[in-house]
């Protein structure tokens, strides 16, 4: 049986894996290698690197980390920020890393999504989506709107109605993160979860707001999403990858 | 000193492997050329992508007939994914094609069921039909990194070495036959017990006991 994924997000700045609070308030937590080995080790089932300042410096992600990154780290993981063209993407997985993961970039360019999908295939290419609660509209029918650049800029785009456009474009996984929740630690927003995980045929993560081994398990109990992604709740030591799976086990969801 | 090569033959990402053999100990030589391929003391035969592209690269390179002699003359070899399907004889992937034909069998799409998606991608159990020198030291039902639409079938009973179930479909997902191994999973992919089948590879010595 296909088990549940237990994600881990890092986030890197300066070559430093750092931690922010609805997108604000950073602060550095360690090295991005080392960090990555130690939580493969202990068992999470991916990585996901992002590089947070490469978009805002107009530059390509850092290359040189991810081929550090695939010397020390065995199990799959993607690479966002700083995607800007097939040409990135390509280095990327040529580093070493499994998928690529693009946000502003598929909002702005569509066509992005079927040029990858066709070039490095669908199983490479992960929709990064930062979705936030606006109430239902005409225009917003979901009440969730998309967000691109970190979250600053609103794009009169249902979220719903983009992961469905994004799968038909040939997307291969989607990495929901709850702007509402990010950081927060009181749960992921199940509600968009659902509505997301419903309406694509290809895996969904949720992402932002876990804070306690409940939320993951009610993610899996009230939602079809495939993976769980955590950041705070390990970076700060709060709780193990192990300490999360045999909470997940307990609860009756298929784990690794 | 013994020749591990890693056969590049344009189907995707050779870094994880080879990063994967180097972070072992073992040094791993990527080729494409066919006169280092057909001398190599061992081979792993990696691969993400679609078999026909594949087919067509190791027909057009001399690749695929560098593989076949290396398999004939007894040294271990090891596939990887596209690398377990390719050693069939044919696959549906790009319409019916043929493929290498090393070990009897095809490969075939997975049959759409309601609430599973396709690719099959994640971790899975991998339960051993039987024993086998590079899964020594690993518990059947271990989980293993996969990610693939297309899979082994029809393989011989005295060919299957473990096999998966995703949804209500159960698959081979590791066959061989005398020297030559393969594996749908990731092992390079797959954590510690993946690097560890990996190492128990790079001692075999390409003998191994079937049923049947």
């Amino acid at each position: 049986m296909l088990t549940k994924r237990l994600i881990i997000c890092l986030d890197v700045r300066n070559r430093k894996v750092t931690k922010g609070i609805q997108f604000q308030g950073n602060v550095d937590v360690g090295d991005p290698v080392e960090m990555g080995a130690r939580y493969s080790d202990e068992g999470v089932d991916e990585l996901v690197f992002y590089d947070i300042t490469a978009s805002a410096e107009n530059r390509s992600c850092d290359i040189e980390m991810v081929k550090d990154i695939a010397k020390h780290v065995f199990i799959p993981f993607s690479v966002g920020g700083g995607i800007r063209n097939l040409e990135d993407m390509h280095r990327v997985l040529l580093a070493g890393a499994e998928k690529v993961s693009i946000n502003s970039l598929a909002v702005l360019h569509p066509e992005i999504i079927s040029e990858g999908a066709k070039a490095f295939g669908n199983q490479c290419m992960v929709l990064g989506m930062d979705a936030k609660f606006v109430g239902v509209s005409e225009k917003i029918p979901s009440g969730y709107e998309v967000y691109i650049q970190g979250g600053r800029k609103a794009m009169s785009l249902d979220a719903v109605e983009w992961a469905c456009r994004a799968e038909a474009l040939g997307i291969g996984e989607i990495c929901l993160n709850s702007m509402d929740a990010d950081g927060m630690q009181t749960g992921y927003e199940l509600t968009i979860t659902e509505l997301i995980a419903r309406a694509v045929n290809v895996p969904v993560i949720a992402s932002g707001g876990a804070g306690t081994l409940e939320h993951i398990s009610t993610l899996f109990e009230k939602t079809s999403a495939d993976a769980a992604l955590v950041a705070s709740m390990v970076h700060f030591g709060n709780y193990t990858v192990q300490g999360i799976k045999d909470a997940m086990k307990k609860s009756g969801i298929p784990v690794r | 000193m013994e020749s591990l090569v890693v056969v590049d033959y344009g189907a995707g990402n050779l870094t994880s492997v080879v990063n994967a053999l180097s972070f072992i100990g073992l040094k791993a030589t990527a080729s494409s050329d066919p006169s280092v391929i057909i001398r190599a003391d061992r081979l792993v035969f990696p691969g993400v992508g679609a078999a026909g592209t594949a087919m067509q690269t190791l027909n057009e390179t001399g690749i695929g007939k560098a593989i076949i002699d290396v398999v004939k003359a007894g040294r271990p070899v090891l596939g990887i994914c596209i690398g377990c399907q390719i050693i069939l004889d044919s696959s549906e992937e790009n319409g019916n094609v043929k493929t290498l034909g090393l070990i009897p069998g095809r490969t075939v799409r997975f049959r759409n069921e309601p609430g599973y998606k396709i690719p099959h991608m994640g971790w899975n159990q991998v339960d051993f039909k039987q024993i086998h020198p590079i899964f020594k030291g690993i518990e059947s039902g271990r989980n293993f990194y996969f990610v693939h639409s297309y899979h082994p079938s029809d393989v011989p009973y005295a060919c299957v070495f473990a096999e998966t179930t995703y949804g209500s479909q159960s698959f081979t997902s590791a066959l061989g036959k005398d020297n030559l191994i393969a594996t749908q999973f990731h092992l390079e992919k797959s954590g510690s017990v993946g690097l560890q089948v990996l190492k128990n590879f790079s001692e075999w010595d390409g003998q191994c006991l079937q049923n049947g």
